[in-house]
């Protein structure tokens, strides 16, 4: 319970750290940036991904649904999320263009070893590149 | 005559060429035939000719699209049924006033605390003047509407890396920008450097409208003056008798405007999209779909419907639904056709019989983050303190902008701002944090232009689009290459069936995109009806 409030906390703190020096400046409407700044799998985590498929990584089911990544056979194969997150699917987005390979790469290890995922190999950046379109 | 044989003949030169030679009303007739006088492809109320002879459809959702598509239809004859997810109608046509309650996936709730008679638009807030299929419809449904303020010079333009994090009024960036580019492309024309582009008569008349339009003095310079002050404002302004005399402002550095870049800033207002006069109808954005749901027989929508499948074959459609509250069996719905306006989000989840090109068109669409956040602050400092009604703060923090109320001018103690509107990156990571925690960040954002956030916040409710049940995103995300590739199939007629919003339209997250799409999808639908 401890380290889920540390990591809320410190998720709105960089939140917080970006809104006194976020980079490229650009109108306000269509506004902010392009990419994320986060750095680590849990600030990326905890900063993008849990929007939709929630901080405790159980998705979420409305008109629609958000699928698990807690305990989620599918992630097995690091393969697959490295391509979903880069290419999207369905109602995915693609984040290829906001992600470096370095934060794909974190953002899956660490996905993968949490939330009840238990997967010993790791993806490194040069395996996000090459599922990059 | 020749060159207009040889190029390719558009529609535009047609247009011409039947008004020079029938006249102007001939040519409206002729431009209206072909459903071109319209901005968006609206010229007139929609008259579906024909008899429908008894056939029936099922809308599905009651958005602006399933409510245009219900009201049309049911006008020329058809039987018409609606199956809408949520427990009430509009779709992302939705205002948040005291009193309401914000559910959003993963069980965050908000209940709004707004005293009586404020609101937040959280979808759309504004309506361009040349939307004018949605603009008909408000006048036909009886909606009043008001001006919605998109350009303030009063409002500020901030970055928090540029003058020491201190805002500049849009006036001032909007007069300094203008001025400096002026006196830059003056010395270019007194230097001879234009020659090659600009007549020696038209470099006058050149020179003449720089001065004038940059505000520069007679030596074509851009400097503190009582002329650039009546632009840009004055550090103090002009009074009377003994006690005011007005003082001249001194305009930004050139370097350090052009580097802050708050002259981005400046941009939204110029666009088409977003030139003024726009409008925002009286009393919340959901005024409209309120409006359309009195247009309607009152058992037409049927609240609550989750659809999970839809079949169909040479005579109808059959869609299966859940009770999105209760669950339960699933219940059967039948029609011999169908619009389906749920966002692609959804549909590409649900199983459907339908051919592969429209399958892979659904399956292509992703939706944008989109976030807002509405706050209710004790007074109306803006106006109070800061004199401005009105319009729009740029800022390049997560928030993105501030919009004031275009209406109640110090009629009331209190306001509500909206102290969020964002897109992208920024969208995605407010929407991922609690209801509290996004709050915190729009208070500090906002405390860093305007310190009266700090004293004056009362509450607020926030909304992030990839966390709202019914639509799962803000709007389509089209990319060029995606729509070559797949537009045409996902809005061509499947089957029994055909997909309408503003996914399925080139004006994307527009009202006015749902409602030409729907206007367009049941114009052929019904031509299909009617010849089977």
């Amino acid at each position: 319970m401890k380290s889920v409030f540390v990591g809320r906390v410190f998720g709105s703190a960089l939140l917080l750290g970006l809104c006194l020096s976020s980079g490229a400046y650009a109108q306000g409407a269509g506004g902010g940036r392009f990419g994320f700044t986060e750095q680590g799998g849990e600030a990326i985590f905890k900063n993008v991904c849990q929007g939709c498929h929630m901080p405790d990584a159980k998705g979420a089911v409305g008109a629609g649904m958000y699928p698990a990544l807690a305990k989620n056979p599918k992630l097995e194969t690091a393969g697959y999320p490295v391509a979903v997150i880069v290419n999207g699917q369905k109602a995915m987005p693609a984040f290829g263009g906001m992600f470096s390979d370095q934060q794909v790469a974190d953002v899956v290890n660490y996905t993968r070893t949490h939330f009840g995922n238990n997967y010993k190999d790791k993806v490194t950046p040069a395996d996000v590149k090459a599922a990059r379109p | 005559m020749t060159e207009q044989v040889l190029a390719p003949m558009n529609r535009r030169s047609l247009f011409r060429m039947i008004g020079m030679a029938a006249g102007s009303a001939a040519m409206y007739q002729a431009m209206t035939d072909l459903g071109y006088a319209g901005e968006s492809g609206y010229s007139a109320p929609l008259k579906l000719e024909g008899d429908p002879k008894g056939a029936s459809v099922l809308v599905l959702g009651a958005g602006l699209a399933g409510l245009t598509a219900a009201l049309e239809l049911r006008n020329a004859g058809y039987k018409v049924q609606v199956l809408e997810y949520q427990h009430k109608a509009g779709g992302r046509n939705i205002s948040i006033r005291g009193g309401d309650t914000v559910n959003e996936l993963g069980g965050f709730t908000q209940h709004c605390q707004f005293d009586p008679g404020f609101y937040v638009n959280p979808g759309p807030m504004r309506i361009p003047y040349h939307h004018i299929a949605l603009l008909d419809y408000c006048k036909r449904l009886n909606v009043p509407l008001e001006p919605f303020s998109i350009i303030n010079y009063n409002a500020m333009i901030h970055n928090s890396k540029a003058f020491g994090g201190k805002p500049k009024r849009y006036r001032e960036v909007e007069t300094d920008f203008r001025g400096y580019v002026s006196e830059l492309l003056a010395k270019c024309t007194s230097q001879g450097k234009l020659d090659q582009a600009v007549t020696k008569e038209d470099a006058e008349v050149l020179l003449q409208a720089l001065r004038a339009w940059g505000a520069l003095n007679q030596n074509y310079e851009y400097k503190k003056s009582g002329q650039v002050s009546n632009h840009r404002g004055y550090d103090v302004d002009p009074g009377g008798g003994l006690s005011w005399q007005p003082t001249d402002s001194e305009p930004m550095a050139m370097a350090e405007l052009l580097q802050s870049r708050l002259w981005t800033g400046l941009l939204t207002g110029h666009e088409y999209e977003y030139q003024m006069t726009m409008f925002q109808p009286v009393g919340g954005m959901d005024r409209i779909s309120a409006g359309f749901v009195r247009a309607l027989p009152p058992d037409m929508i049927k609240y609550n419907c989750k659809v999970t499948e839809i079949k169909q074959d040479a005579n109808g459609v059959v869609v299966s639904y859940v009770d999105s509250q209760k669950g339960g069996a699933p219940q059967t719905a039948t029609a011999n056709w169908c619009v389906n306006t749920i966002p692609t989000t959804i549909l590409s989840q649900v199983p459907m019989q339908i051919g592969a090109p429209l399958k892979n068109a659904i399956n292509s669409l992703s939706y944008s983050a989109g976030f807002k956040a509405g706050v209710q602050m004790k007074r109306r400092w803006w106006e109070d303190d800061e004199r401005i009604y009105g319009g729009i703060t740029y800022t390049d923090q997560p928030v993105a902008l501030i919009s004031y109320p275009s209406t109640q001018f110090m009629q009331t103690q209190k306001g509500v701002v909206l102290g969020a509107y964002t897109f992208g990156p920024h969208a995605f990571e407010l929407t991922s944090l609690s209801p509290e925690e996004r709050m915190k960040v729009v208070v500090d954002c906002g405390a860093a232009i305007h310190p009266q956030y700090r004293t004056e916040f009362e509450n607020g409710v926030s909304v992030g689009w990839h966390r709202m049940p019914f639509t799962l995103g803000c709007f389509a995300q089209w990319t060029e290459a995606n729509r070559e590739k797949n537009y045409n199939a996902l809005c061509a007629i499947d089957g029994r069936m055909v997909l309408a919003g503003e996914h399925a339209s080139h004006l994307g997250a527009w009202q006015e995109g749902a409602i030409v799409s729907a206007l367009d999808a049941i114009k052929r639908l019904h031509q299909r009806a009617v010849a089977a």
